[in-house]
């Protein structure tokens, strides 16, 4: 009828040589395979997670600073739910059916067949209870999940906590899945990847009625779970929390360095808050709390604040005029106490005077007028002032210093670009900048770096990065321990020693006699009293002990503490002494009673949820 | 009077035989499928199955309307159907609803349509009137310029619709246009270009250009008619391959043995000119061209794979060849779809008796993967006679469309059968992990009215053209 009337044959050639590939598949699937029979008697794949437990942290003597606690996520599988008994099962779990219900929304619109978390962070009562009775609830399954618990609530800024894992982190990390438990801030965060170790997934067949029949594909899919690495931190736990307690009703921070390790003895910072605020149903609205509270309470001020150092920074000028070769035990200037120009000095003392008399003494014309003979060695102020900012460079200030310290900020040295913007090139010479001088201006330090200068003079010349973390365990029990960077400073020995003296002297006859002398230790140090323009002064204290060998370098910053012996000096001494000596002298346990009572934020509520 | 008479007399009562058993077959597979003990009643309205009854009883009228409608009005309305449902896709696009991330039904007071099912019969007119006018010659660059455009345009609004999978039925209609006289190298070079896809997605670098060469030479052979060429051509291949190898060894070239072909290649191909030039050069070039035509065909699939298609489309396309294996994700339909089917065995469980369907473990069960049920339920037997069933359907509409005086309705009557025979296929072969998943119906049997009404227009205009092949002359 057509030209291409027989081409049908090649079209109906087509649909029945399609139909037996098809045919010929259903034969091989249906009648040969016997696989998909067995397959369909446990026909459902469950994707497993097993998440290991979290690595633990100790203390720098093996204390127990986190460990974990098991708590339990209510998961349904939206398609396999019938109908239950809401009112019993909201009983059990302790939840109300309104909650439940748009839980339970939110699992189905989300996915019918994986399983959604519905109640998180069951506790281990209404776990038992709701296990036993969870063959009544078809559909619904119980994943295990491992929250930190804290023996003893200190370091909270420095340990961080763990919460679930935010959107962007997913994006960013294709590990965490929806519901995953991430660290935040502190050493949480800083080192998730080993304390968090690898998570396990197993895929299971199983039947209909939900019995686990085995695994798929003999586990040929699944991947193991491995436990956190445990951290064992440089922190001495006791003197943590003596720091800790000494803190409590004030705003400041300490910091406590190892000085020829670079190890963090005490990190400190108040007000604290509790990390078990984190955990359980509460924890959005204590978290809202926390960030609400004007005392800022989640800030570790130790290192993440920067403050002028006031007149502990005294003694990095003192090493800088000393490199420079400007001043030295011979050189003496004058002062005429409150009546000195351009800046005043607030001490009556003798007149005049060297190195180590003028840091006994906190003098500020000293001070001013060595620091004017830095600056003006040079052809100009510029070039003083660079090289004067170099060294500061040198010393580790103006940068971050800590080796594993999240949230670390910089502090601020001023650049000659920001003078020259400020004031107009080479029109600013060492008068306009003399404040930097006395610590003060625009100078910026964390108490951080503050302690980190002290522990560089007591190790004449040289300091350790500083560290939190001194050894990852591994699950085979084996340690690595870490290696930090020793950074050498152009500060010679002889030199630094001049230094070590005035601070010696600032304790056994200066400016903390009163509150930091010990009598079984050389304590050096310098006080500070920094000025405060919204009210009252900061207090300020930096030491290192013994002078010889010395064992701890410390820095305290009490906000508003008036001056520098008032609150700083003791705390840091009293801190030395338990370190050094493990108990308070009888002569000092005044003292001692002061600091722990002793509240300045006054009636300000700290909010922290309950 | 005597129309009417002529209708029912002449009307093809096989095929609708074979019609209503489809619908009906189909319609207690879903009652299996969606299955559930508290509503046991067939009939019962709020579920599935119940529906189902209602599209099938619309279905039935409709089918009677169109058979009551004279059968010239198609031919004559065609290609107004065909701008009418044109209309239709790109408005979808504007005042669609969205479903599952394609925009591709209007909600009519609680009904949906979906313009796309309609679109396939209204293509089918357009083609076959535009077929079948008096000056049509089909090797005319325009003939195929216009027929491409009327299958092209509705196919990419489907794709805009975000629904690729409907979009690809037009491809179908290349089997209507080889019945009307479309070269069969069309076909034939489509096909060999589809398989070529497939390798160079599966095929490593090495096997891909060995397998290249191989049919370069081949194809050689045959254009020289001399099995001599062939096997010339392989040992000079083979040999430089060797010689290859063994410089690669002796100089610690440190090729690998895909870099050793390639070397093969290109001096075989250089001997090939030299030898071209001397006799037999058109041959040559034609071999020549088409390697390099198969290279680049390689060389732009991947391309294209990785960034024309989205990623679901290839996390289907990866988990059918096997290139990765998602049992919970990409795969879990065909996973569970297989265990099902498989687990039929010869017989079947029996009737409601699928404990894959009954607890639900294949997800889209009463529509796109309707064909489980079959499978589990009533086994290889039950499945070869369904297949058995439409298979005879597509010859006995093939054999109708041969016996048309009328070009009109020969034309059709294939786009009847391309259409429902794609997919029956890619249906079918998606449940039991032969093509990547596509969501598309199975024909009579899937749940869902649009759909059930669409075939049953297609299939019952080609009936009441049937009716009156005596009368129609073109």
């Amino acid at each position: 009828m057509d030209t291409f009337t027989k081409r049908k044959y090649l079209l109906i050639g087509i649909f029945s040589g399609v139909a037996f590939i098809i045919i010929l598949r259903l034969f091989f699937i249906q009648v040969l395979s016997p696989s998909y029979k067995i397959s369909a008697a446990s026909n459902v794949l469950r994707r497993v997670v097993n998440y290991p437990a979290r690595g633990l942290i100790y203390d720098r003597n093996e204390k127990l600073l986190v460990y974990n606690q098991a708590a339990y996520d209510v998961q349904v599988i939206p398609r396999e739910l019938k109908a239950f008994d809401t009112l019993a099962f909201c009983r059990i779990v302790g939840v109300e059916k309104e909650e439940l219900v748009t839980e339970l929304k939110k699992a189905k619109s989300y996915s019918r067949y994986k399983p959604s978390a519905v109640i998180k962070q069951l506790s281990s009562q209404r776990y038992a209870i709701l296990q036993e009775q969870l063959f009544k609830y078809p559909g619904f399954y119980i994943q295990a999940r491992t929250l930190r618990q804290y023996p003893d609530l200190i370091a909270a800024h420095i340990l961080g906590y763990v919460g679930e894992v935010d959107q962007r982190q997913i994006d960013q990390n294709p590990y965490y899945e929806s519901g995953d438990y991430i660290g935040k801030i502190g050493l949480e965060q800083a080192y998730e990847e080993e304390l968090r170790g690898t998570k396990g997934i197993n895929y299971m067949m199983v039947d209909v009625h939900n019995r686990v029949k085995g695994s798929f594909e003999n586990g040929k899919l699944d991947t193991a779970a491995m436990i956190g690495k445990n951290l064992v931190s440089t922190l001495d736990a006791d003197i943590q929390r003596y720091a800790e307690m000494l803190l409590v009703g004030k705003v400041g921070s300490v910091v406590a360095i190892e000085p020829s390790t670079g190890e963090i003895l005490v990190l400190a910072s108040s007000p604290s808050f509790d990390p078990g605020m984190f955990i359980g149903r509460e924890r959005t609205k204590n978290y809202r709390n926390l960030l609400n509270d004007p005392l800022k309470p989640m800030l570790n001020r130790a290192i993440s604040s920067s403050y002028p150092p006031g007149s502990t920074f005294k003694l990095a000028n003192a090493i800088i005029g000393l490199e420079e070769g400007v001043i030295g035990d011979d050189v003496r200037y004058s002062c005429h106490g409150p009546g000195s120009t351009p800046i005043k000095c607030t001490h009556n003392h003798e007149t005049p005077l060297g190195l180590t008399a003028a840091i006994r003494e906190s003098c500020n014309s000293y001070f001013f007028q060595a620091f004017r003979a830095t600056i003006n060695k040079y052809h100009n102020a510029e070039e003083g002032f660079e090289a004067w900012r170099n060294h500061l460079l040198d010393l580790g200030f103006g940068q971050k210093i800590g080796a594993d310290l999240p949230a670390e900020s910089a502090g601020n040295i001023p650049k000659t670009s920001y003078y020259d913007r400020f004031f107009g090139k080479n029109r600013w010479n060492v008068m306009t900048i003399r404040s930097l001088s006395i610590g003060q201006g625009e100078l910026l330090l964390t108490p951080l770096q503050m302690a980190n200068m002290v522990a560089t003079i007591a190790n004449r010349g040289y300091y350790v990065s500083p560290h939190i973390v001194k050894k990852i365990q591994n699950y085979d029990r084996s340690e690595t321990t870490l290696q930090f960077e020793k950074h050498v400073t152009q500060v010679r020995p002889e030199l630094a020693e001049i230094v070590v003296n005035g601070m010696e002297k600032v304790v056994e006859s200066g400016t903390a006699r009163t509150a930091a002398r010990l009598d079984s230790v050389i304590v050096c140090g310098k006080t500070g009293t920094i000025q405060n323009p919204h009210g009252e002064a900061h207090s300020a204290f930096v030491a290192f002990a013994p002078k010889y060998n010395p064992k701890i370098a410390i820095a305290v910053y009490v906000e508003n503490g008036v001056w520098g012996a008032r609150y700083a000096a003791p705390i840091a001494s009293l801190i030395i002494e338990k370190y050094l000596c493990d108990s308070i002298a009888p002569r000092r346990k005044y003292l001692e009673q002061n600091m722990l009572t002793s509240n300045i934020i006054g009636d300000q509520l700290l909010s922290g949820g309950d | 009077m005597k129309n009417r008479d002529n209708i029912w007399l002449n009307l093809d009562w096989i095929t609708v035989f074979i019609y209503l058993a489809l619908v009906l077959l189909g319609w207690i597979n879903i009652y299996a499928a969606v299955y559930d003990e508290e509503h046991q009643n067939i009939l019962d309205i709020s579920q599935r199955y119940g529906k189902q009854l209602i599209w099938i009883v619309a279905g039935i009228f409709i089918a009677i309307m169109v058979l009551l409608i004279d059968s010239k009005f198609y031919a004559a309305f065609a290609y107004h159907f065909y701008g009418l449902i044109l209309l239709l896709l790109v408005g979808v696009l504007f005042f669609g609803k969205e479903v599952n991330g394609a925009r591709s039904w209007f909600e009519i007071g609680g009904v949906g349509l979906q313009p796309a099912e309609l679109g396939k019969f209204a293509t089918n007119l357009a083609i076959a009137k535009y077929i079948s006018q008096f000056n049509f010659k089909m090797e005319q660059v325009k003939s195929y310029l216009v027929l491409g455009a009327l299958i092209a345009v509705p196919a990419l609004v489907i794709i805009m619709q975000n629904d690729t999978g409907s979009a690809l039925v037009y491809a179908v209609f290349i089997l209507v246009f080889y019945r009307e006289g479309l070269n069969g190298m069309v076909l034939f070079w489509g096909f060999a270009a589809a398989v070529l896809f497939v390798l160079a997605l599966v095929l490593n670098p090495f096997m891909l250009l060995l397998f290249l060469v191989v049919i370069s030479i081949i194809a050689f052979g045959v254009v020289r008619q001399s099995i001599k060429e062939v096997i010339r051509g392989l040992i000079i291949v083979g040999i430089l391959f060797g010689l290859a190898i063994g410089a690669n060894l002796i100089f610690h070239l440190g090729g690998s043995n895909f870099h050793m072909l390639l070397v093969a290649t290109i001096i075989s191909i250089v001997t090939m000119i030299i030898y071209g030039l001397k006799n037999h050069i058109r041959q040559v070039i034609f071999v020549l061209l088409f390697f390099f035509f198969s290279v680049g065909i390689t060389m732009s699939v991947n391309y294209f794979y990785q960034n024309t298609l989205a990623e679901h489309q290839r996390a289907r396309i990866d988990e059918l060849l096997g290139i990765s294996s998602d049992p919970l994700g990409a795969g879990y339909n065909v996973n569970q779809s297989k265990i099902a089917i498989g687990s039929g065995g010869l017989l079947g469980k029996g009737f409601l008796k699928g404990t894959q369907t009954k607890y639900n473990f294949v997800p889209e069960q009463s529509t796109d993967f309707i064909f489980c049920t079959v499978g589990e339920e009533w086994g290889f037997v039950g499945s070869t006679v369904i297949i058995g069933l439409f298979v005879f359907l597509f010859i006995r509409i093939i054999n109708l469309a041969e016996r048309q005086r009328s070009r009109f309705s020969r034309v059709y009557g294939y786009g009847v059968a391309g259409i429902l025979f794609f997919h029956f296929a890619v249906n079918i072969s998606m449940t039991i992990g032969l093509a990547p998943v596509i969501g598309i119906p199975l024909p009579f049997f899937s749940y869902g009215g649009s759909s059930l009404w669409a075939f049953t227009i297609l299939l019952f205009i080609f009936l009441r053209l049937d009716a009156s092949r005596g009368e129609n002359l073109r």
